[in-house]
């Protein structure tokens, strides 16, 4: 416990020395809020801001959320099929590519059009899309990342195809999940909120962003980046502590243990 | 109808790949009678490890044919009749020791108690008690082989194919793994194919030592080791044994002499 704690005091340093860094230079330099404001200038527009950003930000993480969700399970089910059907695979495979290098994000638009401005599914499934292509490309590299010997024993043993899925396929492809995941995570916030630039409804932390800005209200402004970040890295840490804690058996988390 | 465990008749098997084709194996025939344990030996690259694959259905020779019991070798695989041991250990990375074990039952649908009581007897014997709930990583590579060993005796399969099981063992687990697979080949009637480096380990285990010569592969002769059963630790300081032990090693010398 005490060493675990060691190990993160360099890390604590750095963001305690950078805050203060911050700070300095605001002060020192005289720089101007709309630029940049000190942190405690944003810390002390918290309270103020607080009944509009949070339910903002509330409302914009469960739509990435909910994107998030919908889009890895039907990437996960998508690298199923594409894996299982040499066909698929060879169909799908390279429009999957394709669209993963194209900025989807452009879709926003479209998607107000498609479901209405003030829906939360606009949001949801263009995060959902966003989040598909590189789950989906992930996983089936993952899933057919076994082995050739590996085949050869679930093949002695007569394993059907569903088998082969469920007992080593997918247990070899948790690596592969988990990385995709935390690709996903970030994607989702950043999908979501700049689906929310492009209209939709005000309690949304993408508009707020947009009218605080319009209105130079920056410490207002960067009291919902500094609670987009937190959410953000809330998801993450939490998808490394499931990772931990179901892939104890692999190789980077064996090495992150010790 | 034989009542061969396994016969391949006139089998070939050449691998066609980027850099042109390997003849592999060539016109191999040999029966293995019910409940014998047959070594295949020879140098490094003369298709022992095709020919086990063959054998298991694992691969489909080029030309001719392989029966296990009067059936296909794919019909027999299906039956789950083969208990492979790969040259190497092949274990899930995912797995605890005692779930590797239990894998082919789990598949084959044997209940949670019975396969977890069969896994610990099975690790047992394989003087792994105690080892049950790591992961193979923590292993050594000798005491993975071990897992992998009881893995493929789990089910109790009617034919066993083993590549080189005992190449990581030291000299004395050697031994009692030997004695080990010989007691339960006498206790379930086994029909065993071994590929070994080893002259004597050859000798002291089997009915029948086929030594095979490379490129392309062939059985250049089979021997039969006239050693009573059961074979016992005396059997090594047995004259008889060191007969047999000269013949493979004129046999592979053989062959060597005109390369
Ligand atoms: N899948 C394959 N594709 C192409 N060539 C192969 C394949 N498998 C084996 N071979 C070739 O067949 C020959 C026999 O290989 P095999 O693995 O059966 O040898 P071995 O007798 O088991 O050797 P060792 O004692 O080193 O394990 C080799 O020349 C090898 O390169
Ligand atoms: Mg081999």
């Amino acid at each position: 416990m005490i060493a675990r704690l060691r190990r993160w005091i360099p890390a604590i340093g750095v963001f305690v020395a950078f805050i203060a860094l911050w700070e300095a230079v605001v002060r020192v330099f005289d720089i101007q809020g709309f630029i940049l404001p000190a942190p405690t200038a944003i810390l002390a527009a918290f309270p103020g801001a607080w009944p509009e950003v949070w339910p903002a930000s509330i409302g914009t993480f469960l739509s990435a959320l909910g994107g998030l969700a919908l889009g890895t399970t039907l990437g996960i089910l998508a690298a199923a099929g594409a894996a299982r059907w040499p066909m698929v695979r060879d169909g799908a495979m390279p429009l999957a590519i394709t669209a993963n290098s194209t900025p989807i994000i452009v879709l926003a638009p479209v998607a107000n059009a498609w479901f209405g401005l003030l829906s939360p599914w606009s949001t949801i499934v263009v995060v959902a899309v966003l989040v598909f292509f590189p789950v989906m490309i992930n996983m089936v590299r993952g899933l057919l990342s076994t082995s050739a010997s590996e085949l050869e024993l679930m093949a002695s043993y007569a394993a059907n195809k569903r088998t082969l899925l469920w007992k080593l396929q997918l247990p070899g492809a948790m690596p592969y999940m988990f990385s995709a995941l935390k690709v996903a995570a970030a994607l989702s916030l950043i999908g979501a909120i700049v689906k929310e630039y492009f209209g939709g409804s005000q309690a949304r932390l993408g508009q707020y962003l947009t009218l605080k800005a319009g209105n130079f209200q920056f410490e207002e402004v960067w009291t919902a980046i500094l609670l987009a970040s937190a959410f953000g890295i809330g998801l993450y840490l939490l998808i490394t502590l499931v990772e931990r804690r179901y892939m104890g058996w692999h190789v980077s988390v064996r090495a992150a243990k010790v | 109808m034989t009542d061969f465990a396994v016969s391949l008749a006139a089998v070939s098997m050449i691998f066609e790949t980027a850099g042109g084709s390997v003849h592999a194996l060539d016109d191999i025939t040999i029966d293995v009678r019910d409940g014998e344990f047959i070594s295949l030996i020879g140098p490094s690259g003369c298709g022992k490890s095709t020919m086990l694959r063959l054998v298991g259905d694992l691969l489909v020779p080029t030309e001719g044919n392989v029966a296990v019991r009067g059936k296909t070798a794919r019909q027999a695989r299906l039956d789950r009749e083969y208990g492979m041991v790969f040259q190497s250990s092949t274990l899930l990375e995912w797995r605890k020791v005692a779930a590797n074990v239990e894998l082919p039952l789990e598949i084959m649908g044997v209940p949670p108690e019975q396969r977890a009581s069969r896994a610990r007897e099975m690790l047992a014997l394989v003087d792994l008690t105690g080892f049950e709930d790591n992961y193979p990583w923590q292993l050594s590579g000798g005491m993975q082989q071990r897992v992998s060993i009881a893995r493929a005796l789990a089910f109790e399969p009617s034919i066993l194919l083993m590549d080189e099981p005992f190449g990581a063992l030291d000299e004395m687990t050697r031994e009692r793994m030997q004695m080990e697979v010989l007691q339960i080949q006498k206790q379930t009637g086994t029909t065993i194919i071994f590929v070994t480096h080893s002259i004597p380990e050859a000798a002291f285990l089997s009915d029948r030592v086929a030594v095979m010569s490379p490129r392309p592969g062939r059985i250049a002769e089979v021997i039969e080791i006239d050693l009573p059963k059961p074979r016992v630790f005396e059997t090594r300081e047995d004259p008889a044994f060191f007969a047999a032990v000269t013949k493979v090693r004129e046999s592979l010398r053989g062959f060597e002499a005109f390369e």
